[in-house]
């Protein structure tokens, strides 16, 4: 490919607030988001779609932003971990459980996790220890050896239906 | 790790991808849920010159139950296809496998026909297709063809669509008779690609005993092989074949190959025992199957 690359405008609403931006078309999700939005609150771990750190939600359910082109997305509602909190800014719930249980040490794999884990509550409101186990399976974390995200898992569900009451 | 700069195109219509896709021939990609592709894009394994965007061409995203089977079409997600009671009650085996396509994140954004011409020897959706003697529809600008499963898979990470043609839709043909399925596979962690998976189909006859049994593997060589195993079972009661038997069989037909996972002889046995195992339970559903279809 000869001479600069051509741009496209790319318009996401993220956590509510419309963002637009002028991409390549190569530009994935996860960089679009940190580079050009300035939303650093996304990770990038492996850049290939293991380790699940850059996991945001799109239209409500996780995927991988580092495995989509920003421009494929265009038009769609993305919600990153930055937009987990409640209305006044404090911890939502999956990160004030995260908080109380330990669940983060380092803290780089959490953004990813915080998301996936959300967006599962809203689907399976009341999961057994070995459901909360699989539910975060798709993402890795090299500090905490996943029993505090696990447990962050159960004490989460307990916070929201303890909201829910 | 970062993809090479391409000229990105999106089509917004079916003609209009065909056009593009004729037009770019061999240096175009077809981009669906990039699950498969973007890794590649980023690790540079591939380069092309222009990407076609096809996620926002109308009427492919379908998931329909025919009299021949369940026809997917190229845009339906992994996580649709498997969501879809229609399709798992006409082809159980479509969702038991599908529980075991990467990880729900994936699978949410990932799609079944993308893994079909991927033709990775390890995606589960090849050796589907193939158990299935399903095939695969391609389109092209100046018309269409259909290719079977068994002519589909070429070697690994090598699937017969040609430059310019698009893959529209597969058909998982449904098996006939009292016919049930099951899957079993062997992963270092759940979600992971598998060191050995095995689906499999038994049919019994109306007096219950076995008149079919056949299986097909994922990373057990470049292709998804498909084994007839009823010479070692045929014949007998559901409830007392020599499965184990069959299992055998099946590990001294397959040459599977070593990799960092895994070695060789490890894999037979895995086949060996899996093969038993998958269908043991698949003879077992078809035993409740309640009369041929």
């Amino acid at each position: 490919m000869n001479g600069p690359e051509s741009l496209h405008e790319v318009t996401l609403v993220v956590n509510g607030v419309r963002r637009s931006g002028s991409v390549p078309g190569r530009r994935t999700l996860s960089d679009f988001l940190r580079h050009d939005l300035r939303l650093t609150g996304t990770h990038v771990g492996c850049e290939h779609g293991v380790c699940g750190a850059c996991t945001v939600l799109l239209e409500g359910e996780p995927v991988r932003s580092c495995l989509l082109l920003a421009v494929t997305v265009d038009g769609a509602e993305v919600t990153t971990v930055e937009g987990c909190c409640r209305g006044d800014g404090s911890l939502g719930a999956v990160q004030q459980a995260f908080r109380e249980c330990h669940g983060l040490q380092c803290g780089f794999c959490t953004p990813g996790f915080v998301t996936t884990i959300t967006a599962y509550l809203r689907d399976h409101p009341d999961p057994d220890e070995p459901e909360a186990r699989e539910a975060v399976a798709g993402n890795l974390c090299r500090c905490t050896g996943y029993q505090n995200i696990v447990a962050s898992v159960l004490r989460a569900a307990q916070l929201r239906r303890q909201e829910g009451a | 790790m970062k993809p090479a700069p391409f000229t990105y195109h999106r089509p917004e219509s079916l003609l209009d991808a065909l056009a593009v896709l004729a037009e770019v021939g061999e240096r175009g990609k077809v981009l669906a849920g990039g699950q498969s592709l973007l890794p590649m894009l980023a690790m540079r394994l591939a380069a092309p010159e222009h990407l076609v965007d096809v996620n926002r061409v109308p009427g492919l995203d379908g998931v329909t139950v025919e009299p021949e089977g369940v026809r997917v079409g190229a845009l339906a997600r992994h996580a649709r296809v498997e969501r879809d009671a229609p399709a798992a009650e006409a082809l159980p085996l479509l969702r038991q496998a599908l529980r075991h396509v990467a990880h729900p994140t994936i699978r949410n954004r990932g799609t079944t026909v993308g893994s079909v011409v991927h033709a990775d020897p390890s995606g589960e959706m090849t050796a589907v297709l193939a158990l299935c003697d399903g095939e695969v529809v391609l389109a092209r600008q100046d018309g269409e063809r259909k290719v079977a499963a068994r002519e589909f898979f070429l070697g690994p990470l090598e699937s017969a669509v040609a430059a310019g043609e698009l893959a529209t839709s597969v058909l998982f043909r449904r098996p006939g008779g009292r016919t049930g399925s099951a899957w079993h596979e062997v992963s270092r962690r759940h979600g992971d690609y598998a060191v050995c998976g095995v689906g499999a189909l038994v049919t019994l006859d109306d007096d219950r005993r076995v008149v079919g049994a056949r299986t097909a593997y994922v990373s057990m060589g470049d292709t998804p092989a498909v084994l007839d195993l009823v010479d070692a079972v045929g014949g007998r009661p559901a409830d007392d074949a020599d499965w184990a038997a069959a299992g055998r069989l099946a590990a001294g037909r397959l040459t599977p190959d070593a990799d960092i996972h895994a070695s060789a002889a490890y894999r037979s046995h895995l086949a060996q025992v899996l093969t038993a195992r998958a269908l043991r339970e698949a003879a077992g559903r078809s035993a409740r199957v309640p009369e041929a279809a």
